[in-house]
């Protein structure tokens, strides 16, 4: 018996924590969230690809590494420590997870080969599926879809985007198709863009076994929940580091801040609330993999537990600083950001926490 | 990541559900069929090695090796069997194994066994009314006189003081040492002429502890456990073990079930309480907090059986995060009942025989016992996160 992420899994983890923190200091992402300079984003970006991101959850017939969830829980832990400024949740582990189930053999052969070898690269909106905001929502007839996707993940500079219906039929838009709209969504979260899809009779590529078959949106639902609450984690425990080593050292009254009780304890709380979500992520994770009967309900619940701890600590973390923790100068608010943005995508907290106690048939 | 505990535990585990099945509905009420008396439970229980596992056999135990994974089997079918585990109590879970650690020869051969058959019970005699989060400056003093330790002083927050046979004290001895290094840790028969107890009644309005006052209280020279003035140590070994025991993972899992179960029965105008959304949103939070804390006990069990596992911080959370969520679980309970959940003690309309506000107010006392989880705030920054500790103030005069 062994609870955790493997030798393997924390090596990975460590080079992208490394990479990121050898690579993209505050002033780097201060560069790329204001889109100041393209060239440093890009060679960020080909950096950790480099490491082999894309290929991870490409099964091994084609041409990928053939990860578990739980390994890409691993690398978005470390690329959430460093607010890695890349695609991952949707282009990398919602889309392969996508492919894979509810395409084709054709389809499987045509995308994913390409996607593992950094060839093609897939955005993914499913928010409409999740929770229908304004006048978002897709129609699907004969193959073509009208309608607007809202909140598209990794949508910048995708070749394709994998949308849904309402009914949970999933298809592919390729990004040059006549009648479709690109409109980029400016959030707080800077370090990732967002997008909205505006969808006037598109060709659409259906993924045929998605069809009157939610099975497989739930789980890629799933999967990203994990995955945008692995991000939510390794952002909190860089907050709660840059905190504490703060409060090391920030000295008023003649101490360093870190000796007074009042800022010890918020240390602590921080640390205690953050400490047991680590285990709850692997182990929705690892559900996902293994346990298909209790994955979606931890999904569910590692989504909402760790978005509110980490909402807690992107707080008190800021709080620790003080006037510093609110200025741009210090670049604590990408964090504070980045968690804030990973909450609402794909369900927050309440939508979820509902979602979950339908599973269980709490809701009559 | 590998769930299993493989084949020679799920043997195990079949031994422990067909046990359970033998001794299924056994009860230590004098009214039931099933009737047993606690120390023979206890015997039984030792037979099969499903407590006392480690303890050698001269002294009363089951003389196997320790298995963390059986332990937890064990908890976990027992849990779900609910048959009666092995008893606790200070003497059990925290006597016994400092006197395997420190005691004399000859204070295990006389202490262990009957502590582990439930013959002989024990309270702790470690808190005064001047010394709380600050225990080290406690000041029961003990003199030796011609053979004998001479005890005057008072205890506070003795729980089990007046069932038990015998306590174990921390006692300054060593007056003119550094206060940490003063005290002696001497064990103390309660029929001892010169012990006085006097219930305390705590807000539950049970008598869950005792305030104990020694006048000239005389122990043999030998009823010392380690040397003059190691009592500090001598206790610290134990501690670290009570604090993990405080809010158990199974407990805290049966406790979540109760409250789902009582919120499908109980209704406002006719509506399931679980079946109202800011009920029910509340519910699937503490749900949230239970299924982290039962995925991070596993991760714990984990770190203890694999070597190079590092959770340092995660164990140092366990008291602080365990008590908050149970009390925090029981005032949900309340609070869902509305006016019925204030319902308590011999009254119409009680639920669950008053165990929401029974438990509410219980685990206050927790959060605040056994070290307060505020000192716990203080472990975990200082030895989790390396932050300085308080500076020394000049002591006010």
């Amino acid at each position: 018996m062994y609870f955790g992420l493997s030798e393997e899994q924390n090596q990975f983890q460590d080079y992208v924590k490394k990479f990121l923190s050898d690579n993209v200091t505050v002033d780097e992402i201060r560069k790329i969230a204001n889109g100041d300079d393209q060239k440093l984003h890009e060679d960020i970006k080909s950096g950790l690809m480099n490491l082999g991101l894309s290929s991870l959850l490409i099964p091994e017939n084609y041409g990928g590494l053939g990860g578990d969830l739980l390994s890409a829980v691993s690398i978005a832990q470390g690329l959430g420590t460093g607010v890695g400024p890349i695609s991952f949740a949707g282009s990398y582990v919602m889309a392969p997870i996508a492919l894979s189930l509810g395409g084709n053999d054709d389809q499987k052969d045509k995308y994913l080969p390409k996607i593992a070898s950094n060839e093609i690269k897939f955005g993914v909106g499913l928010s409409e599926y999740v929770a229908s905001r304004e006048d978002s929502g897709i129609e699907l007839n004969k193959g073509k879809a009208s309608g607007k996707a809202l909140f598209v993940i990794d949508g910048d500079d995708a070749d394709f985007f994998i949308l849904s219906d309402k009914g949970g039929t999933m298809f592919i838009v390729d990004r040059n198709e006549k009648g479709l709209e690109i409109i980029q969504l400016t959030t707080v979260d800077k370090t990732r863009l967002y997008l909205e899809l505006n969808l006037k009779n598109v060709k659409a590529e259906v993924l045929q076994e998605t069809e009157n078959n939610p099975f497989v949106i739930q789980k890629v639902i799933d999967a990203g929940r994990i995955i945008l609450s692995a991000d939510s984690l390794g952002a909190s425990e860089t907050m709660i580091e840059k905190a504490v080593s703060y409060a090391k050292e920030r000295k008023q009254f003649n101490r360093v801040i870190g000796s007074f009780q009042a800022v010890k304890h918020m240390c602590a709380e921080m640390a205690a609330d953050l400490e047991p979500c680590y285990a709850m992520l692997w182990q929705a994770a690892h559900s996902f993999d293994h346990d298909p009967d209790e994955a979606r309900l931890q999904a569910c619940q590692a989504k909402s537990h760790i978005a509110e701890v980490a909402k807690m600590v992107s707080k008190k973390a800021t709080e620790v600083h003080g006037g510093m923790g609110f200025t741009d100068l210090l670049g604590l608010h990408y964090w504070f950001k980045r968690i804030g943005l990973n909450r609402q995508i794909l369900g927050g907290p309440e939508l979820v926490r509902e979602e979950a106690a339908e599973l269980q048939g709490f809701n009559q | 990541m590998n769930l299993e505990y493989g084949p020679e535990y799920e043997d195990f585990r079949t031994e422990v559900i067909d046990f359970c099945k033998e001794y299924e509905g056994i009860s230590f009420e004098n009214t039931s069929s099933k009737n047993i008396s606690r120390s023979e439970w206890q015997k039984i229980l030792i037979e099969k090695g499903f407590i006392a596992r480690a303890i050698p056999k001269e002294y009363g135990g089951f003389g196997g090796e320790t298995d963390i994974i059986k332990s937890r089997i064990i908890a976990t079918e027992f849990s779900k069997a609910k048959i009666p585990g092995g008893m606790g109590g200070q003497g059990i879970d925290m006597l016994v194994p400092t006197l395997l650690e420190w005691g004399t020869e000859e204070q295990k051969q006389e202490y262990i066994q009957p502590t582990l058959h439930g013959e002989m019970i024990w309270c702790q005699g470690y808190s005064e009314p001047n010394a709380g989060s600050d225990l080290a400056s406690l000041q029961t003093k003990g003199e030796l006189k011609d053979g004998n330790w001479v005890i005057n002083g008072q205890k506070i927050w003795t729980s089990t003081a007046q069932y038990s046979q015998m306590m174990f004290c921390l006692v300054r001895t060593e007056p003119q040492a550094p206060k940490h290094s003063g005290i002696s840790f001497i064990l103390i028969p309660m029929d001892t002429p010169g012990i006085e107890i006097r219930p305390l009644v705590d807000m539950t309005l049970n008598a869950g502890f005792n305030e104990v006052f020694f006048t000239d209280v005389t122990v043999p020279e030998g009823n010392i456990v380690g040397k003059r003035g190691d009592g500090w140590s001598v206790a610290n070994s134990v501690l670290g073990h009570e604090r993990g025991s405080l809010a158990d993972p199974n407990a805290t899992m049966n406790r979540l079930n109760t409250l789902i179960n009582m919120m499908k029965e109980e209704t406002i105008d006719g509506r399931r309480l679980i079946d109202i959304p800011s009920y029910r949103d509340r519910l699937m939070q503490v749900q949230g907090k239970v299924m982290a804390n039962q995925a991070h006990s596993l991760r714990l069990l984990s770190s203890k059986i694999n070597p190079g596992q590092n959770v340092k911080l995660g164990g140092m959370i366990q008291k602080l995060v365990g008590t908050e969520l149970r009390h925090e679980m029981e005032a949900l309970a309340i609070d869902v009942l509305g006016e019925i959940g204030t319902l308590y003690e011999e009254t119409p309309r009680l639920k669950e025989n008053g165990s929401f506000q029974f438990h509410y107010m219980y685990f206050l006392g927790l959060i605040i016992g056994g070290g307060t989880n505020q000192i716990q705030k203080n472990i975990i920054s200082e030895r989790g996160l390396g932050m300085p500790k308080e500076p020394k103030v000049q002591e006010a005069s």
